[in-house]
């Protein structure tokens, strides 16, 4: 920062974005021209990452919901179930899913930088990146909650997850009360991104 | 190897360079409650070498009411962390 920059906003992730975006462009097109890979490979990059969306997660907890054997499954074995529908998983950080129940609500977290369990959820929403709920989730996890309207009762204990390592987090959000004559796909329809990271539940039919 | 249920604290000590325990929680005391099996050390992979030998992961729960002062929340609230073998000091069985 030469001396006469002028703090006349403050610092969000997308300050930080654009200001790297110039190097990123420089690298990008220097690797490209060097052949190390093409445009070509860097856009098949993008389209997979972009056909990954919360809906996966949504589906594995709406099938959850309604197969107990296959709910034990996800929980267990959590890696085979992922394999079997699709998601490879012989590269890279496993997945663990984290119940919540009536008493127990957890929530995920990496206040180290932003690991996400990407292979289910997709790219991660601007707000899990900032350094704000990085900071705050770990030492007030209810204050944070009751900021996304998640208001919990007393007696619930609140289990917060830092993704520190090799492991990635989802949470499996408590069945809501009049769900019980939906079929799969709208139960799916009721899991949100928010839910799946535990800042919010599923929403109510 | 590090049972479940083993007391552990974790290292207090300064590392240059990269590393995956948060400072938040060094010097902390929490209880091992699962290994995540083995992986490339992080310490050696984030500088372009094979991560050899590779280490245990294990989850480390936490209670918030020993992490935070001021913490505000029910005593069962946790916070659970994944924390390389060679961070921990084990302390010791615990009564469950």
């Amino acid at each position: 920062m030469s001396e006469g920059h002028v703090h006349t906003h403050d610092h969000s992730p997308d300050d930080a974005v654009s200001e790297y975006a110039p190097l990123e462009r420089a690298i990008r097109e220097l690797l490209i021209e060097k052949g190390v890979f093409t445009a070509a490979d860097i856009q098949r990059q993008i389209d997979d990452m972009d056909s990954r969306t919360p809906m996966t997660g949504a589906r594995l907890v709406a099938r959850a919901w309604t197969d107990p054997e296959f709910k034990a499954r996800l929980i267990n074995d959590t890696t085979a179930v992922l394999e079997e529908w699709g998601i490879a998983m012989e590269r890279g950080p496993r997945v663990r899913v984290v119940e919540n129940t009536e008493h127990v609500h957890n929530v995920i977290v990496c206040t180290l930088c932003s690991c996400y369990p990407r292979m289910v959820l997709g790219i991660p929403p601007a707000w899990y990146k900032s350094k704000a709920y990085r900071a705050r989730v770990v030492r007030e996890p209810r204050a944070v909650l009751a900021e996304f309207g998640t208001d919990l009762p007393a007696d619930t204990e609140v289990r917060v997850h830092d993704s520190t390592a090799d492991m990635r987090y989802i949470v499996m959000p408590v069945r809501p009360a009049g769900s019980g004559d939906l079929d799969e796909g709208a139960l799916a329809a009721l899991v949100t991104r928010d839910s799946l990271i535990g800042v919010s539940a599923a929403r109510e039919p | 190897m590090i049972a479940n249920g083993t007391k552990v604290r974790v290292d207090d000590r300064a590392h240059a360079g990269h590393h995956r325990v948060p400072g938040y929680l060094k010097g902390r005391e929490g209880v091992v409650t699962d290994c995540c099996g083995t992986f490339p050390n992080p310490e050696s992979l984030a500088y372009f070498r094979p991560g050899d030998p590779a280490v245990a992961l294990y989850r480390v729960r936490f209670r918030q009411a020993d992490l935070w002062r001021d913490y505000v929340g029910r005593p069962e609230d946790t916070l659970d962390a994944d924390i390389y073998e060679h961070w921990l000091q084990p302390l010791g069985e615990t009564q469950s």
